[in-house]
């Protein structure tokens, strides 16, 4: 069976050519050296993040100060949906290996609980992303672009339907999410700054933003978008498979090396996760 | 359960029914078709290629003169009375460098001699998955035709180089030809990598898992352990190369600065700020090198066996050839910024690269040294492959010395983006892939069509190829050291160039010569494919699997059981046999040592 180590044979007749080295399937080694070959794009992205972030010479962003909210709640609960989301994807990894082992039992009703379970933690994930992009590119208090040219971020958001001058307290600070109360610009003098304003940027696109320089959004935009298109793509993939476990398919095969080898890719993807959380919300 | 070979034997048991045309010769999943198919491709290519940069040296050696051949080819757009548009020239160069390093000499010579080499010499019937091996084709056809079609498009194919380097690349307002052909250059090259990858998948599989009984990983034939490196190289370096081009392709489409900071095009400041062109460089130039060895080991594969089994000797040091490969293959991935020297590198950084660069030349050189032992006292017999095998160790040593010469990056602050680095790396990587391509063509084509191809018109092919390739790259040296940077349109407008405009005429009329004996490959391949002497089994009496195969192709390669192996492919005469060869098939004697 593919998946067994073959511990009693010595290494010359593993190596010695009529049988597979691995005692694994071309398939499922296929599918370890596509992975291996995909780590390397998302490495190359990532060094290319590395490479621009120190290449910057001021502030880069810092993941606690960027994303801090939860839907429908107000407030600063620093990567707590993130982590939400993180927590859930790690979770559809345990619940694959649970559908793998089922598979390996020749449990069809185990593969199709823990499969279906999967995909739903895949569409979690995937909304949960959708919804950090959506308050990424609206973003918060923003900041303004004086006549000198000058950025000055806000130091709180205008609620909807408000100006300015309805906020209490309303000043601007010289640095993105700067605490430091001595420099904040206060009263009339932030008002008059605010109401000559050139421009008042909140939110992220690809030229300009509120979070710091413009290629932290485009890393953020390109690279947490393409592993969610490995997510996306493997989703679609888990309900292929899953749709071939209700029909019988792999039962009648004899097998379920399908879903194993569906679910090395799934473990990829999650582990890629690890890293691009790492790099755009830790460090 | 395991697909191993018996498994796959049992699939094949019951595939002997009548094929239809499309399946037998379109959409084949046999890999020997799909060989053909690959080889027939790069030749297309490769003419193209070939021409291309005639065109250009037309204009290089003549400027500004004018040739009726341009106009009849490149039309009154391109070649307005006949003398070539600058922005064409560009093109010409980019596509010719690309379809040449891409299409000829990684999708043409992997995809051809692995494809055909792999299962027939370690005893497989086909390729792990001949799905993905007919799809890795496919990609393959589909992404040289967008290439060539590149060339067709109103503003001109793309012209930044075959690096591609930003801002050329990534600004579509840069210039004419950065607009749609450079679009079309990315669409081709992302999908040539996942050409690439299916076919390099496929190969590193077939190669663990379907060796027949007794093919040890140490009774591989070097053209197998080539081929294994090389795709492994692929699968691990084509995917940065990948990284590389969808931020590319944001640059271009989405608005993004991956790569481009503080551009201004007339006096306008362009909005794209904090990218740095050098990150591309970077990410370009870690593809780049392993590409050099993707394109040259495979070639050094199929020498290996040729010289081999044509000095009738075992090669020398066969583990010395496996470790240089695994060292070469190693090292291909800590060099590339010897590619960068110029670029603001920090020197100490640069050192390093140097440190790492030369020591390639270790491998290399154990290579050279193990071709010319093979060769030395051996019974040799000049067939065409043998020649052309020869050839390359001319060229690959030749060509190996500059190399060290440029990976010294003091001396490479002078003669960087000149033509002695065109010289170089044509004589290097140009001339020896192509050279073991031919010689892979003449050694194997009796076996991919059953015929052989005739050995005077190859004699003839040979001397004209490797007289024309030295007189066209080695004077190029001379215009590199003095001065002369590539890709310039016409040195005429530099004084100081005067001096190299009579090499530049040697230069063109040497590659005009060398393109005309290609016409006698040309038609040396096609005749023969037809009308050629028909094969014998083993024509050159050699030891490897592939000749105990019917000539005539069958599904599944060999009638009966796969066949066994007991010895490594290089008993050439060995004391003890009547015969000066001993096949892979035939079991030790009891008082015989393996090698």
């Amino acid at each position: 069976m593919a998946g067994e180590a073959t511990k009693a044979i010595d290494k010359s007749v593993l190596w010695g050519g009529g049988r597979s080295p691995f005692s694994v399937s071309y398939g499922k080694m296929m599918m370890w050296f596509f992975l291996v070959s995909d780590a390397l794009t998302f490495s190359g992205l990532l060094v290319a993040y590395g490479y621009a972030r120190h290449s910057y010479t001021g502030q880069w962003p810092i993941g606690e100060e960027v994303f801090h909210s939860l839907p429908f709640l107000h407030g600063n609960y620093p990567l707590i949906y993130v982590a939400l989301m993180t927590f859930i994807l790690i979770i559809s990894s345990v619940t694959m290996v649970l559908a793998v082992e089922a598979g390996h039992r020749m449990d069809k009703k185990g593969v199709t609980k823990w499969l279906a379970w999967t995909i739903v933690g895949g569409f979690f994930f995937l909304g949960s992303q959708a919804w950090e992009w959506s308050h990424f590119i609206h973003g918060s208090a923003g900041y303004i672009v004086t006549e000198s040219n000058e950025k000055l971020w806000l130091v709180e958001e205008i609620p909807h339907g408000m100006t300015a001058a309805d906020v209490e307290g309303f000043a601007l600070t010289p640095e993105y999410k700067k605490s430091d109360e001595s420099q904040f610009i206060k009263g009339s003098e932030a008002l008059s700054l605010y109401a000559s304003r050139l421009d008042h940027v909140q939110g992220a696109n690809m030229q300009i933003n509120e979070y710091g320089p413009p290629s932290y959004a485009n890393f953020f935009f390109f690279i947490t978008g393409f592993h969610g298109f490995h997510v996306f793509s493997g989703v679609i993939i888990n309900i292929i498979v899953f749709l071939g476990v209700i029909k019988g398919t792999y039962h009648k095969r004899g097998h379920y090396e399908m879903v194993e080898k569906t679910g090395l890719y799934w473990h990829f993807v999650d582990l890629v996760w690890v890293f691009v959380f790492t790099f755009f919300y830790l460090v | 359960m395991s697909a191993t070979a018996e498994s796959h034997e049992h699939a094949h048991a019951h595939h002997h029914e009548k094929e239809s045309f499309v399946s037998k010769y379109i959409f084949s999943q046999d890999h020997k078709m799909i060989s053909k198919q690959f080889l027939v491709t790069a030749v297309f290519m490769g003419i193209i290629a070939m021409m291309l940069s005639i065109f250009f040296r037309l204009q290089l050696a003549w400027p500004g003169e004018s040739f009726e051949i341009l106009n009849f080819f490149l039309g009154d757009k391109w070649a307005p009375d006949g003398v070539l548009d600058r922005n064409m020239y560009l093109s010409l160069v980019t596509l010719h460098g690309t379809i040449m390093v891409f299409f000829v000499l990684t999708g043409g010579l992997s995809g051809t001699f692995s494809n055909l080499l792999i299962p027939l010499q370690i005893g497989a019937r086909d390729m792990a998955s001949g799905m993905l091996n007919m799809l890795s084709y496919w990609f393959f056809f589909v992404s040289s035709v967008i290439m060539v079609a590149s060339l067709f498009v109103e503003t001109g194919a793309a012209g930044g180089g075959w690096t591609i380097y930003p801002p050329l690349s990534a600004l579509p307002q840069a210039m004419p030809s950065s607009g749609l052909g450079m679009t079309l250059w990315l669409i081709s090259m992302a999908i040539f990598i996942a050409s690439s990858l299916l076919g390099s998948l496929n190969y590193i599989v077939t190669i663990l898992n379907l060796r027949t009984k007794g093919m040890k990983m140490t009774r591989l034939p070097l053209t197998i352990w080539a081929f294994f490196i090389t795709a492994i190289l692929g699968v691990l370096s084509f995917p940065v190369l990948f990284a590389a081009v969808l931020l590319l392709i944001m640059d271009r489409s989405m608005g993004t600065s991956f790569y481009l900071s503080d551009i201004y095009i007339g006096s306008e400041a362009l909005d794209p700020v904090g990218g740095s062109p050098i990150l591309y460089e970077h990410l370009f130039w870690f593809l780049g090198h392993p590409e050099v060895y993707i394109v040259l080991l495979p070639a050094l594969g199929i020498t290996s066996e040729i010289i081999a089994t044509n000095a009738r000797k075992p090669i020398f040091g066969y583990r010395a050839m496996i470790g240089s490969i695994l060292a070469i293959g190693f090292l291909s991935f800590i060099v590339w910024g010897h590619h960068m020297f110029l670029s603001g590198m920090n020197p100490f950084l640069g050192s390093v690269f140097v440190f790492t660069t030369l020591l390639i030349a270790i491998p290399s050189a154990v290579k050279a040294f193990n071709y010319i032992t093979t060769i030395w006292k051996g019974n040799v017999i000049f067939t065409p492959g043998m020649l052309f095998s020869i050839g390359l160790v001319s060229t690959f040593v030749t060509g190996g010395l500059t190399g060290i010469i440029l990976a010294d990056s003091a001396l490479d602050i002078t003669i960087h983006d000149t033509y002695f680095v065109v010289a170089h790396f044509h004589i290097v990587m140009g001339l020896s892939a192509i050279f073991g391509m031919f010689a892979g063509v003449y050694h194997w084509f009796p076996k991919m069509f059953g015929r052989m191809m005739n050995t005077k018109l190859g004699y003839a092919h040979f001397w004209l190829t490797i007289i024309g390739g030295y007189g066209v790259f080695f004077p190029m040296h001379f215009v590199g050291m003095a001065g002369a940077p590539r890709r310039y349109y016409q040195y005429t407008d530099y004084a100081m160039f005067d001096g190299v405009a009579d090499l530049n005429v040697l230069i063109t009329g040497f590659a005009i010569m060398a393109a005309a004996a290609q016409g006698i490959f040309l038609f040396n391949f096609f005749y023969s494919a037809f009308k050629g002497q028909r094969a014998v089994q083993n024509p050159w009496k050699s030891n490897t699997l592939e000749w105990t195969t019917p000539v005539e192709h069958i599904h599944g390669n060999w009638e009966g059981a796969l066949p066994e192996v007991h010895r490594w492919p290089y008993d050439y005469s060995k004391d003890g046999w009547d015969e000066d060869f001993v096949p892979q098939t035939v079991p030790l004697r009891s008082d015989e040592e393996e090698h």
